[in-house]
Parts: C-alpha cells; structure tokens; sequence
C-alpha cells in the first residue's frame, strides 16, 4: 500500500482552505451479500474492522442482506482498497467504487 | 461447540470432529499453495475482484496485495491445525487472537466448501441433506453439506462464546 507524501505548504502567504483532489473524496467500500456467510459474522467483522457500534454494525449486516449491498466506509481511494482487501481476509465480498 | 471459560473459548472435539477440523483446514492450505487457479470459482470469492468493472484495475491491486493476502489466510488455517488435538479426542482453548484466527478460518472453508455445494440464497440446508440423502445417503455430497452444516454451527458457537466487543 503506498503511503501518500503529505504536499510540503509554506505557509508565508495567507493558506487557502486545502481542497482534496476529487479523487481523494469519491470512493466507497462496498459489501455484498453472500448466501454463505453467517449474519452475526459479518456484524462481528464490521464491529472488529470499522470500530462501528454493535447497533451500527448490525444495521450495515441487514442492509447488504434486504439491499444486496451496503456501504461499509467511504474516503480517499487508496484507504477504500485497503478496507476492501482487509474485508477480504475476512472473507467478505467486498468492491471499490466512486461514491 | 465452543463456549466462553473465563477469557478463553473452549471446546471438547470428539475424534471424528477433529479428523474434519483437520481435513477441512488442510484443504484450505492446499487450494492456497498449490499454484492458485484463478478461474477457479472458489479462488475468485476468497479473492474477489476488487473492481468489477475494471479488470486491469483489478489485476494490479491483486499483484500488489494478494501474496499478504494469502499468507494470513494459510496462517488463519494453520491456527486451526495448531490447536487441535494431536491424536484423537480432546479440548481445545483458544484466548482472543487464536479465536479470531479460528473464525476467519472457519468462515473461509465454508466459503470454499459453500461454492463447491453450490449453496445460494434459497438454498434450505436440511432440505438439500434429505434429498442427497435419498438420492444416496453414502455419497460424498451428504458428507460435504453435513460437514458444511457442522462448521455453520461451530462458527456460530465461537462467535457467542467471544467476548463482546463493545
């Protein structure tokens, strides 16, 4: 995973307010549902990755099981696939995608 | 089936429960160092595309992470190997990272074992038990969807031993 240099701000000059590049504000983690995992697993692995609360997590599991898929986390492109490749080493089916 | 003792996760496998705990995580072992094939439908859900809709974005992100990837999860079998019981019956402890490894490789021999079966959405287990039962209660397909049953509920035994989170 790249680690992404933070840009170098001289700050002599009155700062403007830092705008992310789009790219860094338009992604989302997507879980989908998957007849195999077990649902207090997947709202286990929300509480245990994410930190959500219990109510929190249990809700994200109900959404990918009703919806067919939930947004688990959203941000900057690169912390997206990293939460998508730790879901995997759970075992969740998990995508990136633009918000 | 496991049960919370103090901050452990204990369980007592009778022989048979742990020639499967043995095989079924052995076989995870062999699927990921034997040469993975990726067309392999087992190998595409332990390791799914993480863009969809773009292959060559997703080919590159796998270059990049799926050695890690693989490793925990032959080290996540490996937990399962290390705890039991060398010979015959016996108990098991696990404190919370041992648990967790046993969880994450729980759930993926069932997800390989699940692909295999072809378990969908609709898919009514005890259902699915009787008929290969009738159509030949000594196939290896009653085997595979009682030992798929079987890891469903010592998963699920693990995850209300654990302690809670929050």
């Amino acid at each position: 995973m790249g680690v992404m240099a933070l840009p170098q701000v001289a700050p002599v000059e009155t700062p403007e307010i830092e705008e992310a590049p789009a790219d860094d504000r338009l992604w989302v983690t997507v879980v989908w549902d998957d007849p195999v995992n077990l649902m207090s697993y997947v709202t286990w692995v929300f509480q245990k990755l994410f930190g959500y609360s219990k109510e929190r997590a249990e809700q994200l599991m109900l959404d990918v099981h009703t919806k067919g898929r939930a947004v688990v986390s959203s941000g900057a492109r690169e912390r997206m696939e990293m939460d998508a490749n730790q879901l995997h080493g759970y075992g969740l089916w998990a995508t990136v995608d633009r918000a | 089936m496991f049960r919370r003792n103090g901050t452990q996760c204990v369980a007592t496998f009778a022989i048979d429960e742990v020639r499967v705990l043995r095989k079924v995580a052995g076989e995870v072992v062999g699927l990921l160092t034997d040469g993975m094939d990726h067309t392999d439908p087992v190998v595409s859900r332990l390791f799914p595309d993480i863009y969809p809709d773009r292959p060559d974005d997703s080919a590159e992100f796998r270059l990049y992470t799926e050695g890690e990837l693989k490793t925990g999860k032959i080290d996540q079998a490996g937990a399962i190997l290390a705890a039991l019981p060398d010979e015959g019956e016996g108990e098991v402890r696990l404190d919370g990272e041992a648990a967790e490894a046993w969880l994450r490789a729980i759930n993926d021999a069932r997800l390989a074992m699940g692909t295999r079966l072809d378990i969908g959405a609709e898919t009514d287990l005890s259902e699915e038990l009787e008929q290969a039962a009738v159509h030949d209660p000594g196939s290896s397909r009653v085997f595979q969807l009682s030992v798929y049953a079987y890891l469903g509920y010592l998963q699920e035994s693990l995850l209300n031993a654990l302690p809670e989170i929050d």
